[in-house]
């Protein structure tokens, strides 16, 4: 007889491992799965730098942690009810997420004594009583695994190797989670290495059966399908949506889409994606450096395509000169900045949304350009569109913001009708009676967009200031500050066509929050909490960081307070103060973690005392 | 007023002709009306008239022309051509070319570049562009100093160059440019002479017609910064003992009397004497330019390296290799017959989907 089940309306669940022990394998079946069924889900992969750190080492600890729940959620959760720990060091490193009364999963066959040194125990926690405020689970993963594949001719390390999907099981058991998908997939996977696809089916199947024959565990969950709009969905990440969004802006401009890049953490992904798009005329090159990147981009949007470069908080150090060339020639060009920890090589797997004042300032001379961030994995594939429709029909550098969190987390992603997208709408400027190089469309200040081959319009352009209209050198004083004018205005006139900027809650009250980027979801939640408390809080989210909407200074003085939460040190907080002469507050972690919800609602309850 | 202005950038118009003839342009033609700022009696001026005076011969439509440049004396080349022209920054030109080349594969696309801007800040970009074989021509104007910014040692600098960055001489080792080109892949590389209209006629017609990455070096004389640096080379009293000019198919013969050869003593070039009654032109190099192997014009490169040997001049390597774009464009193509292909709600859609009623 089945064991019974309790309904519960959400789940938060941490694996960790070894960088080598398949983690965010299990991390992303776990969540298709619960996709699949029906459930809200949201993602957090957490990995280090290192690619192989030495096995048991507290550097080389991999986590993914995924809620998912029976309505909206938009945070992968404060804290976990389950840590499946692979090993020591993965314990040490994640049991401060969980928590208390959590379920916590341990492969007690990896607590040997160099093991536990390693982690920095000195006496085994399993065993001490360190984790009676936990239910713990000591489960010989390893030695349950190697039983559960002694039929298969696997060496001993092939067994090991599957002991991620033992674990697996045991989660898809406790949460009732169906596992054709996963079945699939490890067909799929391992088709020409049909050895492992018996033992991973093998190893997931045993981790079921385990759980429902063992008498640790009493009963298992059932989270009931949320209530989603009508359509068709699927998962996620934030650099898939940005490579989708790319591709569509060049499917519906009809302008082919060159990307140049240089392999970076955490960008790499965009350009993994764009390269298997050659079947949408999509054209990649992987070039010798991040200059070459956005030099290959900027020459491809002069002879005619839609130029895009991708990189993260270094690599957009290198860029800065070579965008300002795209700045005074007017040419579209879309930046990609998947953000980092900072400076320097700073941390390269972790998350920070510390690259604004960069992007808004960080070149010479007077660069204006658009900044646009995205607040969600979906997100991505909007904000890529729309920052690809403004560098074209504004004729402009255009930097679009992600970071590691949004860029590698996923959620269910309602796809979009692409009849509903905006039009992008561009012409390429032939007509050789009215023809100069910085002749503007008097709406946008774009200039004319002339692809070289087009007859009767050779003509020069470059770094060098130009003379308004005929885009001939100019030294002259008036000229130089009328063309510094007029680059600004164009970039200004972005924001008379943005939408109304939207207010979560009220649209006036005692606190207002302001967001941007990949804080979205962990500010949404905690504004909404709030709200159901009592308090009177609202929530703004910005896209558009440069221009800011026009509507924002009105909105920022109906409250009577501002608190501007950033993984940073005070950015857009500097910029919301110098702006509109508001005493905003600011609410700053930088510690290469997304905020936790009760961080943020705790400084709101402080602000609205 | 607008039509006035509309018409300045590109006021020198073709000759009119019937429609479908093709139009016989001129080198006045690719003149465009900006006056030419060079320092009066400066090398750049017969690069730019060469340059001129052949692309009228190569058959093409005047705005199928494109002319690139970085940063530097040189740089400003493009100002003075009156095709399409895009002045960039410093060093990054092979980049800027290569993203115009994959985007408008027929655009015919020239480099103009320096020492400084080539070798230097842009030396990254200039092996990798020869590397890739883009069919892009590049012509490097070596004057082996910094001239716009009034006088600095360069990447090809002899040591010991004083100049008012190096008051005790230059410490840094030069690059050799042909050399450098060689060893990074390149298809085509040649090298020619300023002062020697005729040559560098030729050498600009033989990289035009090359398909793949060309690189002419011209020895460049800066006569306020760094004149004379290669009067042993265009002067007409020394050129016959210090250039050796290579020929497809002929010995290496040089001398006022043509009386002196080179030949190859182990993989050390070495000169001998056509007249000591021991050697005979059979004895020398015979130059072959299509060879696969490129040590031979590895070590032809370096001849100019050896004291008292003479300066090479020609083409050194010229050889057929797949384009980078074609390659690019073959898998395009070849992408094209995928399943779904362009089809972008199928590609939305792709992966695991659910639908929600």
């Amino acid at each position: 007889m089945r064991k019974p089940t309790q309904i519960i309306e959400k789940a938060t669940i941490l694996f960790a491992g070894d960088s080598g022990d398949g983690i965010q394998s299990v991390g992303a079946q776990m969540t298709q799965a619960s996709a699949l069924a029906g459930s809200a889900v949201s993602t957090f992969p957490d990995f280090p730098a290192e690619i192989r750190a030495p096995a048991g080492s507290l550097a080389g600890i991999s986590g993914f942690q995924l809620q998912f729940a029976s309505h909206d959620i938009h945070t992968p959760g404060d804290i976990s009810d389950v840590l499946v720990a692979m090993n020591p060091a993965a314990l040490k490193v994640n049991l401060p997420s969980l928590r208390p009364n959590g379920i916590l999963i341990v492969n007690t066959d990896t607590f040997s004594s160099r093991n536990l040194k390693l982690a920095g125990y000195e006496t085994n926690p399993v065993e001490d009583g360190s984790l009676a405020k936990f239910q713990v689970f000591p489960v010989e993963l390893t030695r349950l695994t190697r039983l559960a594949l002694e039929e298969t001719e696997l060496t001993q390390k092939q067994k090991d190797l599957c002991k991620n999907f033992f674990a697996l099981g045991m989660i898809f058991w406790l949460y009732n989670r169906p596992e054709d998908y996963t079945l699939e997939w490890i067909n799929h996977k391992f088709a020409k290495k049909p050895e492992f696809i018996e033992a991973n089916t093998l190893a997931l199947k045993a981790g079921q059966a385990y759980c429902e024959a063992t008498e640790q565990f009493a009963s298992s969950y059932e989270i009931k399908p949320a209530h989603f709009p009508p359509g068709k969905y699927r998962n996620i990440t934030g650099n898939s949506a940005t490579a989708l969004g790319l591709v569509a802006a060049s499917h519906q401009s009809g302008i082919p889409l060159i990307y140049g890049s240089y392999p970076i953490t955490p960008a790499t992904d965009i350009l993994h994606e764009l390269a298997s798009y050659k079947h949408f005329g999509v054209t990649t090159m992987q070039v010798e450096d991040e200059i070459a990147a956005v030099g290959v981009a900027i020459g491809a949007s002069y002879a005619g395509a839609m130029g895009v470069t991708g990189s993260s908080g270094p690599g957009l150090s290198l860029k800065s000169e070579a965008i300002n060339l795209a700045v005074i020639a007017e040419l579209p060009l879309i930046v990609c900045n998947v953000q980092r920890a900072g400076p320097s090589t700073g941390m390269p797997t972790k998350t920070e949304q510390s690259d604004l004042l960069q992007m808004l300032f960080g070149r010479n001379g007077e660069s204006p350009v658009p900044v646009l961030a995205a607040s969600r994995p979906s997100d991505c594939f909007e904000t890529a569109y729309d920052a690809c429709r403004i560098a074209m029909q504004y004729m402009t550098p255009v930097i679009f913001l992600s970071d590691g969190y949004i860029a590698n987390s996923a959620e269910p992603w309602s796809i979009p009708d692409i009849s509903e997208l905006p039009e992008i709408d561009v012409h390429f400027y032939r007509d050789t009676e009215t023809f100069a190089p910085y002749q503007r469309n008097p709406a946008t200040l774009a200039r004319p967009w002339v692809v070289p081959g087009t007859p009767g319009l050779e003509h020069r352009i470059g770094g060098l200031e130009k003379e308004d209209i005929t885009g001939f050198v100019s030294y002259d004083p008036e000229n130089h500050e009328r063309m510094s004018r007029l680059r600004a205005e164009k970039v200004h006139r972005i924001a008379r066509e943005l939408p109304p900027t939207e207010i979560f809650g009220g649209t006036s009250g005692e606190l207002l929050v302001i967001g941007w980027g990949g804080t979205h979801g962990v500010l949404r939640d905690s504004v909404e909490n709030m709200q159901n408390e009592g308090f009177s809080v609202s929530h703004v989210h910005l896209r558009y960081l440069n221009p800011l909407p026009n509507d924002l200074g009105d909105i920022l003085k109906r409250f009577d307070k501002v608190l501007v939460p950033e993984l940073n040190l005070g950015q857009l907080l500097m910029i919301i103060r110098a702006r509109y002469l508001v005493d905003a507050a600011g609410l700053n972690k930088i510690q290469g973690q997304p905020f936790h919800v009760f961080e943020v609602e705790a400084k709101i309850e402080e602000m609205c005392e | 007023m607008k039509a006035e202005h509309a018409r300045r950038q590109n006021s020198r118009k073709s000759s009119p002709t019937l429609p479908g003839a093709t139009p016989t342009l001129t080198k006045k033609d690719y003149e465009s009306e900006q006056d030419v700022r060079w320092c009066p009696g400066c090398g750049d001026y017969s690069i730019l008239a060469q340059t001129q005076r052949m692309l009228p011969e190569f058959g093409l439509p005047r705005e199928k022309f494109v002319f690139i440049s970085g940063i530097g004396c040189s740089s400003r080349f493009p100002y003075y051509m009156n095709t399409y022209g895009f002045h960039t920054i410093h060093g990054r030109v092979p980049t800027i070319a290569t993203g115009i080349k994959i985007a408008h594969p027929e655009l015919s696309v020239w480099v103009i570049t320096g020492d400084g801007d080539a070798l230097s800040i842009g030396g990254n970009h200039f092996i990798h562009l020869m590397r890739r074989n883009l069919d892009i021509n590049v012509i490097l104007f070596n004057n082996r100093i910094y001239g716009l910014t009034k006088g600095q040692y360069s990447p090809t600098s002899e040591q010991g160059k004083i100049t008012k960055s190096s008051p005790m001489g230059s410490i840094d080792r030069p690059f050799n440019p042909i050399n450098l080109a060689l060893i990074a892949g390149a298809t085509f590389v040649a090298r020619s002479l300023d002062r020697d209209t005729k040559h560098l006629q030729r050498m600009i017609k033989a990289a035009f017609e090359h398909k793949g990455t060309s690189l002419i070096e011209v020895y460049q004389n800066c006569h306020i910064f760094n004149n004379g640096a290669f009067f042993q080379q265009t002067e007409r009293k020394t050129k016959p003992e210090h250039t050796v000019f290579l020929e497809d198919g002929e010995p290496l013969i040089f001398g006022e009397k043509r009386d002196k050869g080179i030949r190859l003593h182990g993989f050390t070039p070495e000169v001998v004497s056509l007249t000591d009654g021991e050697h005979s032109p059979e004895d020398l190099i015979v130059h072959d330019p299509s060879r696969e192997d490129p040590t031979l014009a590895t070590i032809l490169s370096r001849i100019s390296e050896f004291p008292g040997l003479p300066h090479p001049i020609g083409i050194f390597r010229n050889i057929e290799r797949p384009c980078y774009e074609d390659l690019l464009e073959q898998q395009l193509q070849e992408a094209k017959t995928w399943k779904n292909a362009g089809d972008l709600e199928a590609l939305l859609s792709s992966g695991d989907t659910w639908v929600v009623e």
